[in-house]
C-alpha cells in the first residue's frame, strides 16, 4: 500500500520535469556558457534538488519514510526522456480528473453571502480566457496598520459602488421648466456615508451635457440642450438613476471577514487597478479572479501565475490532486504570445505556425484559403502536420535522426 | 505575484540564442504595452530575463522578447 502511494506521488513529476529542465537549461546555458557539455548536464541535474525536496516533503506528509537517495533514484528513473509528448499528457492529466469534479457551478464563500463559480465550469472559464468571469470576485487584504474592523469598514465603503437610485426617495419630472427633480432619502445617505457634494461631482463626470445642482436634499438636473422633448427628459431620468455616485466602478457587494489575524474584504465584482490605489490596501496580496485583468494591470507574468493559482485552487477544492507541473506547462503556453490566450480556436490553436495544424483543428477552409492567399509555407516540423501527410512524426523515437554508414 | 524582470545585455542575448540554437523571434513574447516593460523602459526586440521563484520548482529563469503590438 505504502509502495503504491509512493509510486503514485512520483508518477506525476516526470512530464514537467522535461519542461522545467528546459527552463533550467536556459538558465545554466546563459550563466555557464563556457562550460563543457558534461558540466552542463551535471548542472541541470543539481537544479532538480528543489523538486526532490518537494517530493520529500510530500512523502513525509503521507507518513512515508523513504530516504532521500531512494527518492532521488526514483525521480531520475521517472523523468521523461526527450521526445515525450508532454503536452498530450498534461491535457489528459487535467481533463480526466476534471470530469470527476462536480457539475454544480456555484459555491458559497464567506458564510454563504457570496456565490462564485467553481468546479468544472470555472476550469472551462479559465482555459477559455474570458474577458470577464461569470462571477468576478476580489479578495482585498489590508496593510498591517489598517488591520482593524473600523479601518476595514472604512475601506469597504470606499470600494463598494453606490448608485444614485439607492438614495432616491422620490423623483419627478418638472414638465414646465423641463427639469428632473430628485428628492433624496436622508437615512440612506447616512447609512452609506455619502457626501452629496462629492456625489454631484462624480455624477458630473459621468453624464454629459447637463447641469446638476444640489439644494438641501434635492438634486435638480437640467439638460443643456434647449429644445428637449419630454421623451428625452424621461430617458435622462432613467439614465441618471443608474449613475454611480461613490465607490469603485464594478464592485457591487462587500463582505468583511476575519481570517485568523487578518481582516479580509471579499467583493463581488472586480476593479483591481482602482482598488490597489486605495490607501491601506495591501497591494502585494490583494487579488481578483479575473485573470485578464491581472495580466493587464500587473503584466503577463502575473497573469501566468494567476492561471496556475486559480486552476490549482479550483482543482484542490474539488479534491483533485493533479500535479502542478501540468498546469505550469499549460500556463506557459497560454502566456506565450504576451497576452493570455484561450485554449481554442482563437487562442493557442489559432496561433500555431503550421497551416495544416491550424486547419486540422477548426475552420479548416478559412485557414487553408488564407494561407493560399498569403503564400504561406508549411515547414512540416510539428506532429499534427506530419501525421496528416503520413510522414514520420517528430515525437518519441521519431525525433531521432540516424543514418547508417556504409 | 510579479517576478523579477531585467533587460538582458546584447552580449548575453547573443550567447543565449547561440546556446539554444534559435533565433530571437522563437522566444516567448512580451508586449511593449505590458506594464512591466514600460516600467523597465524596454524597447522592441529587447530580451527580458524573468527570474521566477516558486516553492515547487525553486528558482527558474525564463526569457521573453519584447514585441511591438500590431
Amino acid at each position: 500500500m505504502a509502495e503504491e502511494k509512493v509510486e503514485k506521488a512520483e508518477e506525476k513529476p516526470q512530464e514537467s520535469a522535461e519542461e522545467d529542465s528546459a527552463e533550467v537549461k536556459i538558465e545554466n546555458k546563459d550563466k555557464e556558457r563556457k562550460t563543457t557539455n558534461l558540466e552542463k548536464n551535471v548542472l541541470i541535474k543539481t537544479d532538480n534538488d528543489a523538486l526532490i525536496n518537494y517530493y520529500e516533503k510530500k512523502a513525509e506528509e503521507a507518513n512515508l519514510t523513504e530516504n532521500r537517495s531512494e527518492l532521488k533514484k526514483r525521480y531520475e528513473k521517472m523523468k521523461y526522456e526527450s521526445g515525450e509528448a508532454i503536452g498530450v499528457i498534461a491535457a489528459q492529466s487535467i481533463a480526466e480528473p476534471a470530469t470527476q469534479t462536480t457539475l454544480q457551478s456555484y459555491h458559497r464563500v464567506s458564510g454563504g453571502k457570496l456565490l462564485t463559480t467553481k468546479g468544472l465550469p470555472r476550469i472551462i472559464e479559465i482555459f477559455d480566457a474570458r474577458a470577464e468571469p461569470k462571477t468576478p470576485m476580489m479578495k482585498i487584504y489590508l496593510e498591517d496598520d489598517h488591520n482593524t474592523k473600523e479601518k476595514a469598514l472604512e475601506i469597504a465603503s470606499i470600494v463598494k459602488e453606490s448608485k444614485l437610485k439607492q438614495i432616491i426617495s422620490e423623483d419627478s419630472l418638472d414638465m414646465v421648466n423641463l427639469k428632473v427633480e430628485i428628492k433624496l432619502d436622508e437615512n440612506q445617505i447616512k447609512n452609506l456615508q455619502i457626501n452629496i457634494d462629492d456625489a454631484v461631482k462624480t455624477m458630473k463626470k459621468n453624464v454629459k451635457n447637463v447641469n446638476i445642482t444640489a439644494e438641501d436634499n434635492v438634486i435638480i438636473i437640467e439638460s443643456k440642450k434647449t429644445n428637449i422633448s419630454i421623451n428625452e427628459l424621461q430617458m435622462l431620468r432613467i439614465k441618471v438613476r443608474e449613475m454611480p455616485i461613490k465607490g469603485t466602478k464594478g464592485v457591487e457587494q462587500c463582505i468583511i471577514e476575519k481570517e485568523g489575524e487578518l481582516w479580509v474584504i471579499y467583493t463581488l465584482g472586480s476593479n483591481l487597478k482602482k482598488v490597489l490605489k486605495i490607501e491601506g490596501v495591501d497591494s502585494k496580496k490583494t487579488t481578483t479572479n479575473n485573470i485578464k485583468e491581472i495580466a493587464s494591470v500587473l503584466g503577463i507574468e502575473a497573469g501566468r501565475s494567476a492561471i496556475i493559482n486559480e486552476v490549482t485552487d479550483t482543482l484542490r477544492e474539488q479534491g483533485v490532486d493533479t500535479d502542478t507541473r501540468h498546469l505550469l506547462l499549460v500556463a506557459d503556453v497560454m502566456a506565450w504570445h504576451g497576452v493570455i490566450d484561450s485554449i481554442g480556436r482563437y487562442g493557442v490553436s489559432g496561433k500555431k505556425k503550421s497551416i495544416l495544424a491550424r486547419a486540422n483543428f477548426e475552420e479548416t477552409i478559412k485557414h487553408l484559403t488564407n494561407a493560399a492567399i498569403g503564400g504561406e509555407t508549411e515547414e512540416f516540423k510539428g506532429i499534427i502536420e506530419n501525421v496528416m501527410v503520413g510522414n514520420l512524426a517528430p515525437v518519441g523515437t521519431g525525433l531521432v535522426k540516424l543514418k547508417l554508414k556504409g | 505575484m510579479v517576478p523579477k524582470h531585467e533587460i538582458l545585455s546584447e552580449d548575453a542575448v547573443k550567447s543565449l540564442l547561440e546556446m539554444l540554437r534559435i533565433t530571437r523571434k522563437e522566444l516567448p513574447k512580451i508586449l511593449e504595452s505590458d506594464v512591466i516593460v514600460k516600467e523597465l523602459n524596454a524597447k522592441e526586440n529587447d530580451v527580458i530575463q524573468i527570474t521566477r521563484n516558486s516553492s515547487l520548482v525553486g528558482k527558474s529563469i525564463y526569457y521573453r522578447v519584447v514585441l511591438k503590438e500590431q
